[in-house]
């Protein structure tokens, strides 16, 4: 039993990275009052991207980490240029942010398995990157397991936790952005260039979203699928609400959520007679009931979050 | 469009740094259209070193617009801008920060979700240290400029926490804290009690030494007492432009206005009945989990007016929404025509005949993106006279609402606009017109001619003295002590939460009010 769960919890990290960093891209978008649907589209081009350096690389076969981490360059680049794109279309046009990010999304996804089928084909996997058992710690029993011997990409993204929260509370960018998600007109008479910041915090969010969709290709599955993301970039997007567009709730949201995940998987895998179609439904379950009973703070909302501004326009 | 001389930035800030006096400031023949409103028509205003030039005008007569063409917020379509007789050109207000000139909007532009540090970090590029900002200098400078200006703010409050009143001087320090030389002040007295006015106006006296002052106002006791010049603007024109010494208020009050104004008064000599609103004892948190309201009683009787004054903060909103039930009450009763309403939810308190023209118009007080005729039957959507219980009764709706906008004079294009449109004055009207039709029992006003102008103050104040008339109570909260002296037959004072005393009309006297409010115990 106790290995049971020393498993499920060692799957846990792993398993909520994409999540962690798809998440914490959404909250910079947030916070700056632009929300990206679309998340789920560039997560899915940035896992092909991910995926296809190190397989066109070794084709299949083995190939030195280098590859992998320009796999993940790639991908946080396309992400930041479908920011770039996505802050045209919402922030310059002003076009309603839902409806340009289920397009983004419906583009993102169909694009990916398009080009997927024609440089890559059928299913292939890469070899990824590997775990790396940190020395000493990872020897603590049942927490080394759980905590210290994961891949390196999962110990960054975890890293970058207490980093995005500084940059959002600590810098002079992360006070632009708050600014104007919140109050744009506000943030226009201090002289702040509420477009750029927005602007800004979309690359942002498009490269962490890239990244993420990397992960899931190269560090998690070592493939690419058209279904690989399922749904994760819109369970992102739940979990900045669930998160009060905090770093640190949001991760507390990710990992709840990938907790419950695993628990389904185990208990499938033990046999346990129990329907799997509702086990699947679980952890989607467990969002919907957490987010209608936590409190909706109006207090820390960005407010301005889906209205364009316009300076001239009055309102 | 076309434009004034346009300076590069770099230019721009050499010139500024080799000389950063302002000696003087014109705008000259600026036109600003919106679509369908013609803001500014021709306006050509000008400043020397040392003046202060009151702004005056109604509502929508463009001062605000005119304002923001000067900030850099908006681009005028023809006229330019000169400082020092050079013109200059504002693409946006970072430019005109580095020309030195500051201003105070009259709606607040802080962000709700941020402290008064960080806001004012927000413009204070000094503290920006790349990867980090440097919250310590940006607070001492805070506190000093709060404590040399006497205006006390709480630097490590969130901006959500705050009164209006108290979210103004966060707007004053802000501005100071910036370096402006130049300030304009869009009515920035509005939220003030008159201690803190007369106050500023020593100040901003003072202050003139240094720097020049442009000052939007509708209240003319302060534009005799404050500004060297004055000029009128009505329907985005300049209609009338001189020295305020050479003219009395009442003189410039019918330039604004067009015709003269007199606001009425309460003629006292009704019999006090009995008590309909009783409170009794409440103590409320406020939303910082402080004590707002501290064992606070006070009784108000039918066809009374009882003026609660007070320095805002000091429990007015949260005593307002713990009778209309949307605050919770830790303890004590609200005795309301005989059934204790604390802790009732809003719509049984409503149910009981509850008027309540709420603080916030915009917000709480009508929902902006319906029409008018929606906002006036919302609190009584259900009842039989605009429903039939599964459709809404559209006819009954339109003619009770054409009535409405007849009777109360809103000024509007049709009932169908969106309330939210409309100029303060009207919205306010619309509220009024709302809660006066339900035939209320009592009724409590909340701040009810903030930032309105003296036509519509006076129409407003007519109709609460109407309500009083035919035998309704009123609580009136206000941070005006002329509108509370000239309406009210008692006069609560609110300190801290509590009352501290309870004066007949008589008896108060606007220096003894104020010494109560600030807090002093008289025996």
């Amino acid at each position: 039993m106790i290995d049971i769960i020393t498993n499920m919890l060692a799957m846990c990290i792993p398993f909520s990275v994409a999540l962690l960093l798809a998440s914490i891209g959404e909250m910079f978008n947030q916070r700056a009052g632009v929300f990206n649907l679309g998340c789920e589209g560039v997560m899915a081009m940035g896992a092909f991207v991910g995926m296809l350096i190190p397989f066109l690389a070794g084709g299949g076969g083995s190939v030195p980490q280098w590859y992998n981490a320009l796999g993940f360059l790639a991908a946080a680049l396309l992400g930041a240029f479908f920011g770039l794109f996505f802050g045209l279309v919402t922030v310059t046009f002003r076009a309603p942010q839902g409806i340009a990010g289920i397009g983004l999304q419906m583009f993102g996804v169909g694009t990916a398995g398009t080009l997927f089928r024609h440089f890559v084909g059928g299913t292939q996997s890469i070899p990824g990157i590997p775990d790396v058992d940190i020395p000493l710690l990872s020897r603590i029993p049942f927490l080394g397991d759980i905590l210290f011997s994961h891949n390196v990409a999962a110990y960054l993204a975890y890293i970058f936790v207490p980093i995005a929260w500084y940059i959002l509370f600590k810098t002079p960018w992360g006070l632009k952005v708050r600014a104007v998600g919140t109050n744009p007109r506000a943030a226009d008479s201090m002289g702040i260039n509420v477009s750029r910041t927005r602007y800004e915090a979309l690359v942002v969010g498009g490269a962490l979203a890239g990244l993420a969709g990397a992960y899931l290709s190269v560090a998690q599955a070592k493939m690419f699928s058209d279904t690989l993301i399922s749904g994760r970039g819109f369970i992102a997007v739940a979990l900045v609400y669930f998160g009060h567009w905090h770093p640190l709730q949001i991760m507390g949201g990710a990992l709840l959520f990938t907790l419950a995940q695993t628990f389904q998987t185990i208990v499938q895998s033990m046999g346990i007679s129990f329907p799997y179609e509702l086990a699947v439904m679980l952890p989607y379950v467990l969002v919907i009931v957490v987010l209608s009973f936590t409190s909706r703070n109006q207090t820390t909302a960005p407010t301005a979050l889906g209205k364009p501004f316009n300076r001239e326009i009055r309102t | 469009m076309t434009e004034g001389r346009a300076f590069p930035p770099c230019l721009f800030s050499f010139i500024s740094a080799m000389d950063n006096k302002i000696r003087s400031l014109r705008m000259e023949h600026i036109t600003k259209r919106f679509p369908g409103v013609l803001a500014s028509d021709d306006i050509s205003i000008s400043v020397s070193e040392g003046e202060v030039l009151a702004l005056v005008g109604e509502n929508g007569a463009g001062k605000t617009t005119l304002m923001n063409i000067l900030m850099g917020l908006y681009q005028p379509d023809e006229g330019s801008i000169l400082i020092n007789d050079e013109p200059v050109r504002f693409r946006g207000p970072e430019d005109a920060f580095r020309a030195g000139l500051g201003m105070v909007h009259q709606t607040y532009m802080l962000v709700p979700n941020m402290t008064v540090t960080e806001n004012i970090a927000l413009g204070y590029k000094k503290a920006w240290k790349h990867l980090r900002l440097d919250m310590k200098e940006v607070r001492d400078r805070v506190m000093e400029v709060s404590s040399h200006y006497g205006l006390s703010v709480n630097p490590d409050a969130y901006i959500w926490q705050l009164s209006v009143g108290e979210q103004q001087k966060v707007e004053l320090v802000k501005t100071l804290c910036l370096g402006a030389r130049f300030l304009i002040l869009d009515e920035p007295t509005s939220a003030l009690t008159p201690q803190e006015v007369d106050e500023l106006i020593v100040l901003l006296h003072r202050m003139t030494a240094e720097l020049s002052i442009i000052f939007i106002s509708h209240k003319l006791q302060e534009v005799k007492a404050l500004s060297n010049k004055v000029t009128i603007l009505r329907h985005g024109k300049v209609v009338f432009s001189g020295n305020t010494d050479d003219f009395s208020s009442k003189e410039i009050a019918a330039k604004m206005t067009g015709h003269e104004i007199v606001l009425p008064r309460n003629p006292g000599g009704q019999d006090r009945g009995e008590a309909v609103l009783s409170i009794k004892d409440l103590t409320v948190m406020s939303d910082r989990k402080t004590v707002a309201l501290d064992h606070l009683s006070l009784d108000v009787s039918a066809g009374e007016i009882v003026g609660l004054a007070g320095v805002s903060g000091n429990g007015q909103r949260e005593l307002a929404e713990a009778i209309n039930g949307l605050r919770k009450a830790e303890s004590g009763s609200i005795m309301f025509f005989g059934d204790d309403i604390v802790n009732k939810s809003p719509h049984d308190v409503i149910a009981k005949g509850m008027g309540y023209i709420p603080e916030e118009r915009n917000t709480e007080g009508i929902v902006p993106s319906f029409s008018i005729k929606e906002n006036f039957v919302l609190k009584d959507i259900s009842s039989e006279t605009f429903s039939s219980g599964i459709f809404t009764k559209q006819k009954k709706i339109d003619e009770s609402a054409e009535r409405l906008v007849k009777r109360f004079d809103v000024r509007c294009p049709g009932t169908g606009t969106a309330a939210g449109s409309l100029s303060g004055g009207n919205i306010q009207k619309v509220i009024l017109a709302r809660e006066i039709e339900r035939k209320p029992r009592f009724l409590v006003a909340v701040y009810p001619t903030r930032g309105l102008d003296m036509g519509a103050v006076e129409f407003i104040h007519s109709e609460l003295l109407k309500i009083r008339e035919s035998g309704i109570g009123i609580l009136l909260i206000s941070e005006e002590l002329d509108e509370i002296m000239d309406l009210s037959d008692r006069i609560a004072v609110i300190y801290k939460g509590s009352i501290q005393r309870v004066l007949p009309k008589a008896e108060a006297t606007a220096e003894r009010l104020g010494i109560l409010m600030a807090g002093v115990k008289e025996e």
